[in-house]
């Protein structure tokens, strides 16, 4: 596996800036939630990075407002020096529930981004084509989603999202509901194709051992307010073994850095707030 | 095999002895035929209503005009038409207003109260203003016929587009979906189970009200009809009509339903049909 050209040198401007973001959302009863508070991250072309902490601890909020699903109560986000002011194509955005339409075979699913752009149909039936092999969906292709099983389902979703050759990938925890041998199976198959298409990953995870088996970096964040605990370069080659010594140092680094905020997140439980 | 011919007759054999006991009663002479005439009367009734009045004569018409000039085929057809043109029009003004107020709190809370007073209201009630409006004839039944399918598919429209599972719409909109593709290739068919089986509901209201008003304002049909026999004591026709009526609402459920699972092939519920 080609090693990746190493991105942070290769970008003196971050491909995505997220400065002094803080998040408000009002509970029930006026209370009011602060999910987010000073996060201040720069993340560059063709790294990939996970967003690891506790559930509650603002993870997929983050990634909602890089995705520009929600309007930052303060602070901004910009994407290659744009601000983010609304969901675009040019970040595709995978989801834990797939979110595949239903009503679309898997062929269709995978069209859908390209034929709302109203691209010529010879582009998009070769784009498909090409998609469908890459992810070994073609047999599967005349399928409706319900017919496919978890793993298929998230092929598919990240089929669909790379036919529009996004630059960014926003995956919030996008294997969190798949069995451990798919999951470690569509973890190759990511990693495979950030390598050879070059892709900018933000991925949203509470598993400590996904995040070293697939970041650059890791981005530790604590519970309530979300703010950025840590952020854990993970300097090991690819691929990755798990077994390995050094993937366990930091494996037990990062599991001492969420385990306080886990804590945290219990001591809260425990008093009666209400999780994410 | 036996197991195979036995369900198969099983469904058979409440419906025989209920025949058999109705025409032990009829013939038994304590009922008079005109209050309850036999089944098989009803039957000779139900073969002569479908069959050409007049002998075949090819001066007048042709061969296959003639096989279907039968008063029940005549009947049949004129209720179906009625039921067809009423449905059109009462759900291609429900869809459209459905999905508004479906997709917008705005024009949903502008329609919503005059819809809460005038959708319990039945249709039959409907009947004396429609009579007043429109005369006779065809214009009230369809009126009456619009009314009754309208309700059942503009509440399931608004109900299927509220319901909408919001992270498609947030796929859809990371898709690079405008509102126009939002609404049209993401709400439209996730709102179609719900607006599917409106419209079922809607048919099967407009069959009921199609006899009510053919009873009253119209002429012709099949409640017409049955209300034309018991004016002569025709007993074994109003039964041979009924019949009928039973069996062209059969017909058109069974499409429905055939029509539903072919368009939601897709869905989940659908596996077991």
């Amino acid at each position: 596996m080609s090693q990746p050209a190493m991105s942070n040198s290769s970008a003196n401007r971050p491909c995505i800036a997220v400065r002094g973001l803080r998040q408000v959302f009002t509970g029930s009863g006026d209370k009011e939630v602060v999910a987010l508070d000073g996060i201040d991250l720069d993340i560059h072309a063709g790294e990939f990075v996970c967003l690891l902490g506790p559930s509650g601890c603002g993870k997929s909020t983050l990634l909602n407002a890089i995705a520009g699903f929600t309007t930052p109560t303060a602070g901004r986000i910009t994407v290659n020096g744009e601000a983010v002011a609304s969901p675009g194509p040019d970040r595709g955005m995978v989801f834990q529930e797939y979110a595949l339409f239903p009503w679309m075979t898997v062929e269709r699913n995978i069209a859908f981004g390209l034929e709302i752009q109203k691209k010529p149909k010879e582009t998009i039936r070769a784009k498909v084509e090409a998609l469908l092999s890459m992810l070994q969906l073609t047999e599967f292709r005349d399928r409706f989603p319900k017919d496919l099983s978890g793993g298929m389902r998230q092929r598919v979703a990240i089929a669909r999202v790379l036919a529009l050759d996004a630059p960014i990938l926003l995956m919030d925890e996008p294997f969190g509901a798949l069995d451990a041998l798919t999951r470690r199976n569509l973890q190759d198959e990511l990693l495979r194709l950030w390598s050879t298409l070059r892709k900018t990953v933000v991925f949203v995870t509470h598993s400590i051992e996904e995040s070293v088996y697939l970041a650059d970096r890791v981005v530790v964040m604590t519970y309530r307010p979300g703010t950025i605990k840590r952020n854990v370069p993970i300097a090991l080659p690819r691929e990755r073994d798990p077994s390995t010594p050094e993937f366990n140092r930091y494996m037990k680094e990062l599991t001492q850095l969420v385990m306080e905020e886990q804590r945290r997140h219990h001591v809260d439980e425990l008093r009666g707030v209400k999780g994410e | 095999m036996r197991g195979n011919l036995y369900r198969y007759l099983q469904g058979f054999l409440v419906p025989c002895a209920v025949l058999a006991i109705w025409q032990w009663i009829s013939t038994s002479g304590w009922v008079s035929p005109q209050i309850l005439p036999a089944p098989t009367a009803v039957l000779t009734r139900w073969v002569a209503y479908l069959l050409p009045l007049q002998p075949f004569d090819p001066q007048q018409s042709g061969y296959i005009a003639w096989l279907f000039s039968g008063e029940l085929l005549h009947d049949a057809s004129a209720s179906l038409y009625r039921v067809m043109i009423g449905f059109l029009i009462g759900a291609g003004l429900a869809l459209p207003l459905g999905l508004a107020m479906g997709a917008s709190d705005r024009i949903y809370k502008l329609f919503n109260p005059l819809i809460q007073v005038l959708r319990p209201i039945p249709p039959i009630a409907f009947i004396p203003l429609s009579i007043l409006w429109f005369g006779l004839g065809n214009p009230p039944a369809f009126f009456l016929i619009t009314l009754g399918a309208f309700f059942p598919v503009l509440m399931n429209t608004i109900a299927g587009v509220r319901h909408v599972d919001a992270i498609y719409i947030r796929a859809a909109r990371s898709l690079g979906a405008n509102q126009t593709t939002l609404f049209m290739r993401v709400m439209l068919p996730a709102a179609a189970p719900y607006i599917l089986a409106g419209a079922r509901i809607g048919i099967g209201t407009a069959f009921i009200v199609v006899i009510v008003a053919e009873m009253i304002a119209v002429n012709s049909g099949l409640g017409y009809r049955i209300l034309e026999a018991r004016e002569f004591f025709w007993s074994d026709k109003i039964i041979a009509g009924m019949i009928t009526i039973g069996l062209l609402g059969l017909a058109i459920d069974t499409f429905m339903n055939r029509l539903n699972t072919r368009l939601l092939r897709w869905h989940r519920g659908m596996e077991s049909r």
